[in-house]
């Protein structure tokens, strides 16, 4: 981090430097608006196309853990826009205790993430040579962890979807793969957002963010607060397509 | 903008609280509205809310509602383009019909052979 809180000399004032900035980095996140746009373009197409292997898929994933994830991460972008005016009001007190907020709801989610990964590891649903839909199903004692209720209520199911659709394991390791591609992707842009936490964090504790100058956290939190709008649409998108019956 | 002696628009902690409550709520209303079966309709609701969700975090976390118009120009146009993305190539795919005459997706009364399948 450099000179804080310079004028330099192709603008006027520091608001107009500081708008600049922010205007960067609203044209970097329409680039990717477009970078996610795409991939959930592939997975509407895919959607509409299979939608009885999708509508399985999405509801052998766990709704509950996918709920507390998006209240995590929402509660994360609060924090980060408190940080932000922690930093433009000049309570350098409290900044570095949001940024820290925000950084530990971001571990939390990621530590979900894990167990949600971890359970499709055992329930053979990553697309591969072991992928199997119905695996669960076929083996209740393999899968303690999803109350017998759910499991026969899941059989009707995946029965239901495989008359619809002879080919529904293939397909629903369509849908598995967009999951852990959609998911992936949102999960590597939020380390990569609480690496630069943790940047923000180092510097707040030097006290270099004032009301003069906290471009950076402005920046970082725009960032932040993008990654949570891709989670707002991943959520629906992924986890509640088919939850009526 | 500096030519207008525009200062800085700071938000107020109260309004992010008030923001962050409506987020929360409304999770709560598209997790509930998922477990009805409104037909076609249950991706228009879950989208639709989404998108009231992230025009929220838009205006008030990221203060689009108080930045300048350049920068509220550069958003719309964002938003703009990934909605011809999305609709035109969708409007194509709904509408497709495949090389044997039958309404894309293909439906269970259609099996398809191994070689068919290429």
């Amino acid at each position: 981090m450099h000179r804080t809180g310079a004028l330099y000399g192709q603008f006027e004032t520091l608001e107009q430097q500081k708008d600049t900035a922010s205007l960067g980095m609203w044209i970097f996140l329409v680039t990717e608006v477009m970078f996610f746009g795409g991939i959930m373009l592939t997975y509407a197409i895919n959607r509409h196309t299979y939608f009885h292997a999708f509508a399985a898929g999405s509801n052998t994933i766990s709704l509950t853990l996918g709920t507390i994830n998006t209240i995590v991460l929402l509660a994360s972008s609060f924090t980060m826009a408190m940080g932000v005016w922690s930093a433009q009001v000049g309570k350098l007190k409290l900044l570095p205790i949001f940024l820290s907020l925000t950084i530990i709801l971001g571990f939390i989610f990621f530590g979900v993430k894990y167990v949600e990964y971890a359970q499709k590891f055992h329930h053979h649903l990553v697309p591969g040579r072991n992928f199997d839909i119905a695996y669960c199903v076929d083996n209740p004692s393999k899968c303690e962890d999803i109350p017998p209720e759910a499991l026969a209520k899941e059989r009707e199911e995946i029965a239901a979807a495989r008359a619809a659709d002879p080919d529904l394991n293939a397909h629903a390791q369509l849908y598995y793969s967009l999951y852990f591609g959609m998911t992936g992707l949102h999960a590597l842009h939020m380390v990569i957002g609480a690496g630069l936490l943790f940047w923000l964090l180092a510097g707040s504790f030097k006290g270099l963010f004032t009301p003069m100058w906290n471009t950076p956290v402005d920046i970082v939190g725009l960032y932040w607060h993008f990654v949570d709008i891709v989670w707002i649409y991943l959520f629906p998108l992924l986890y509640l397509i088919d939850r009526h019956q | 903008m500096a030519e207008h002696g525009h200062t800085e628009h700071i938000v107020k902690p109260g309004t992010y609280l008030a923001i962050i409550l409506i987020l929360m709520v409304l999770t709560v209303v598209t997790v509930v509205a998922a477990t009805y079966d409104l037909g076609k309709f249950n991706i228009v609701v879950a989208l639709a809310i989404a998108t009231g969700k992230a025009t929220l975090v838009v205006l008030f976390f990221m203060h689009a509602k108080f930045s300048p118009r350049r920068t509220q120009l550069v958003i719309i146009a964002g938003v703009f383009w990934l909605i011809i993305l999305l609709f035109m190539t969708m409007s194509d795919y709904v509408s497709r019909i495949d090389y044997r005459g039958v309404r894309f997706p293909m439906t269970k009364n259609v099996s398809v052979t191994p070689a068919e399948r290429g």
